[in-house]
C-alpha cells in the first residue's frame, strides 16, 4: 500500500525523483530549491537511493554534468530556480536540441531585480522557448506524481526531450501537506528502465555529436523537435488515464477543466493559486454565478487546441498570471491563450490579470474580485488592459 | 475546516508547531496544510505560520486571513503585531502570558474563548530554554479539541523527544480557559 506522509513540496520532488531511480544527480542549491539537494544527498548516504550525486560548484556545471551523463545513456535528475536556471541557459538550450531526456524540477522563484527570493514562475516561463517540455503543478501530490510521469514522457522514443516540472517556490516548496507516496514496485511497473537508443557516448560505437551543421539540415532538426513536443502533448493526455488506473489519481492531462461543462464564464489559473481559485469558483456557483476554472498544466508545448475548445463560445474569460510578459503589458499565459484563440479563429471577451508577483499572496478576495470582473466587465473591458490584482488594493482582503 | 494562525518570535519553533498539528491531523486520517509566512525571518523578529485542518482535502495554499484560532507564543506580539486581525466570530485565542488579568488583554469582540498560561516559565523549568511551542500546543488542544491529544503527543515525541511530551502535557493541564459572553462556547 501507498504510504501517507506529511511533506513539503521540495520533499515531494525529492521523493518523486528517488522513486524514478536516476543514475546521476547533479544540482546546485538555491533558495527555495535547496532542500531538494539536501534530501537527495541524504537519501543516497542513507542507502535509500542508488544514484551517483555529483558535487558541483554552480548551476552551469550541474546542467553540464547531467547533459554529459544523459549523453552517455544515464537517467538523470536536476533541480534549480531563478538565477540558477539563468546560469544554466547555455547547456539548458543544448539539452533540448540534443534531444536528451533530462528531468529538472524547478521551485519557481521570481527574477531579480530588485533582489527577491519568493515564489513565481517568471524564471522557467522566460525560457519556455528553449525547446524543453514544461508542466506546472498545483500541490505537493501533483509534484510527486508529475515527476514520475515526466520520466515516462521525456524518455519515450517518440519524444526524447528534456522536461521541467515546475512548482511555486515557498507556496508549495515550503508548504507541508498530506501526500501519498506510491510503492517503489508500482513506479517500477509504470516506468521501465531507461534504454537509450538515441545518441550514446560509447567508445565501442563512436559517433559525432553536434557537428557543424548547415541551415538546411538544422531546419530538419527543428521541425522534428517540434513534432516530438506535440508527441509529448499527446502522451501526457493519454498517460493521465493510465496513471489513474495504476495510482488512483489523475490531473486532466495538459489542462484540468473544473466545472467548465455548463459554465458561461471561465477563470484560467496555473500553479498554486489554483486551489483557492477552485474554492472561490465553488462559492460563486453557490451564489448562482456560472463560472468554471481552466487550470493550465502544460505550457510547452502549449495545448492550444484544447484551451481554445474549452474557451470558445463562452460569454467571457479571464486569465490570472503570476508573471509578466515584457513587451505585451500582460502575463505570459494570457498571450499564449490569445494566440490559441486566434489560431482557432475564435474571439471571446476577456480580461488579463496579473497577481502574486514576487511571492505576493493571491487571496480568496483577489479571486472573488477577478470572477466578478470577468462576469460583469469583460464584455466592455478595454481590450488587453491588464488588471493588477495586488495593486490599487483590488480585492484587498477585508479584515472586518 | 479550521484555520489557525500562529504568531511567534523567530527561534520559538512557530513553523514547527504548525507542521506538527498537520502531522497529527493526517495521522488521524484527516487533512491539513501548514505554511510559514515568507518574509525576512530571523531570530528575534515576529514570525507567523498558517495552518488549515479539515476532514477533506484542503485546496487553498495561501495565507490565513480569517482564523478560527490564533496562537500567540509571546505577549510582546500583542503590541507589535495585529494578532487579532480578521478573527472569525466565536474564535479562540491561545496566549502565552504571565498576566494575572488576561481577560483585559483581549480587545477583539470576536473572541469567545481565551486559553492562557505562562508557557515561558514552564519551558525554562523543563527544557532550560524559553521555547514555548509544545507547551502552547498543549493549551491549544485542551481549548479546541481539534487535534487528538495522544496523536499530537506521538508527533511531538518523534520531533523533539520525551521531555517535550512532558512539556505538552504541562501546557494541557495548566492552561486556564476564559469564556466570553459573545456566544457559542461555554
Amino acid at each position: 500500500m501507498a504510504e501517507v506522509k506529511v511533506i513539503n513540496g521540495n520533499m515531494a520532488a525529492a521523493i518523486g525523483a528517488r522513486l524514478c531511480r536516476p543514475d546521476i544527480i547533479a544540482a546546485y542549491p538555491i533558495t527555495p530549491q535547496t532542500p531538494i539537494v539536501e534530501y537527495l544527498a541524504d537519501f543516497v548516504t542513507g542507502g535509500l537511493l542508488d544514484s551517483s550525486v555529483s558535487e558541483v560548484e554552480s548551476e552551469l556545471s550541474a546542467m553540464s554534468v547531467v547533459t554529459g551523463a544523459s549523453l552517455a545513456g544515464s537517467r538523470v535528475f536536476t533541480a534549480t530556480a531563478s538565477q540558477g536556471l539563468s546560469l544554466m541557459y547555455e547547456p539548458y538550450f543544448r539539452a533540448s536540441t540534443l534531444r536528451l531526456p533530462v528531468v529538472m524540477a524547478v521551485a519557481n522563484r521570481e527574477m531579480i531585480s530588485p533582489q527577491t527570493l519568493w515564489g513565481g514562475p517568471q524564471d522557467s516561463l522566460t525560457v519556455r522557448d528553449a525547446g524543453w517540455l514544461q508542466i506546472y503543478v498545483e500541490d505537493n501530490q501533483e509534484i510527486l506524481d508529475t515527476l514520475i510521469m515526466a520520466y515516462r514522457i521525456a524518455e519515450d522514443k517518440n519524444v526524447l526531450l528534456p522536461i521541467n516540472v515546475c512548482f511555486d517556490g515557498f507556496y508549495l516548496s515550503h508548504m507541508s501537506e498530506r501526500v501519498e507516496i506510491p510503492e517503489q514496485a508500482q513506479v517500477d511497473d509504470f516506468l521501465p528502465k531507461y534504454v537509450p537508443e538515441h545518441i550514446i557516448l560509447d567508445p565501442s560505437r563512436p559517433m559525432a555529436v553536434d557537428p557543424l551543421t548547415n541551415g538546411y539540415l538544422l531546419t530538419e532538426y527543428r521541425l522534428k523537435h517540434m513534432l516530438a513536443q506535440q508527441n509529448a502533448l499527446k502522451l501526457l493526455e493519454s498517460l493521465d488515464g493510465e496513471f489513474k488506473e495504476r495510482f488512483g489519481r489523475n490531473y486532466g492531462g495538459a489542462v484540468e477543466e473544473y466545472l467548465c461543462e455548463d459554465a458561461d464564464y471561465i477563470l484560467v489559473t496555473m500553479g498554486s493559486m489554483t486551489g483557492v481559485s477552485k474554492d472561490c469558483v465553488d462559492a460563486a456557483r453557490e451564489a448562482g454565478k456560472k463560472i468554471g476554472l481552466l487550470k493550465i498544466r502544460m505550457v510547452r508545448p502549449f495545448p492550444s487546441d484544447r484551451v481554445a475548445a474549452v474557451l470558445k463560445g463562452r460569454k467571457a474569460y479571464g486569465v490570472i498570471d503570476r508573471n509578466v510578459s515584457f513587451g505585451w503589458n500582460t502575463g505570459i499565459i494570457y498571450e499564449e491563450i490569445c494566440a490559441s484563440m486566434n489560431r482557432a479563429g475564435q474571439f471571446v471577451p476577456n480580461i488579463p490579470f496579473i497577481a502574486g508577483l514576487g511571492g505576493e499572496d493571491i487571496t480568496a478576495a483577489h479571486i472573488d474580485y477577478a470572477i466578478d470582473e470577468i462576469i460583469n466587465h469583460a464584455a466592455d473591458a478595454v481590450k488587453n488592459a491588464t488588471v493588477w490584482l495586488n495593486r490599487e488594493d483590488k480585492g484587498k482582503e477585508d479584515t472586518k | 475546516m479550521k484555520e489557525i494562525r500562529l504568531h511567534g518570535i523567530g527561534g520559538m519553533g512557530t513553523v514547527k508547531a504548525g507542521e506538527m498539528l498537520v502531522h497529527a491531523a493526517v495521522a488521524a486520517g484527516k487533512f491539513g496544510n501548514s505554511m510559514p509566512f515568507f518574509g525576512f525571518e530571523r531570530q528575534g523578529a515576529p514570525v507567523a505560520s498558517y495552518v488549515r485542518l479539515g476532514d477533506q482535502k484542503i485546496r487553498a495554499k495561501n495565507q490565513v486571513y480569517h482564523p478560527d484560532c490564533v496562537i500567540i507564543q509571546d505577549p510582546s506580539l500583542l503590541v507589535s503585531t495585529p494578532v487579532f486581525e480578521g478573527l472569525k466570530e466565536h474564535s479562540y485565542v491561545i496566549l502565552n502570558t504571565k498576566s494575572q488579568n488576561p481577560r483585559e488583554l483581549i480587545t477583539d469582540p470576536n473572541v469567545a474563548c481565551l486559553a492562557c498560561l505562562d508557557a515561558t516559565s514552564i519551558a525554562l523549568e523543563l527544557l532550560g530554554r524559553p521555547i514555548p511551542n509544545t507547551i502552547v500546543l498543549g493549551a491549544f488542544v485542551r481549548a479546541t479539541g481539534w487535534v487528538d491529544k495522544e496523536g499530537l503527543e506521538a508527533v511531538i515525541g518523534r520531533t523533539f523527544g520525551e521531555k517535550n511530551i512532558e512539556a505538552f502535557r504541562r501546557g494541557y493541564d495548566e492552561v486556564k480557559l476564559y469564556h466570553f459572553d459573545q456566544g457559542g462556547i461555554s
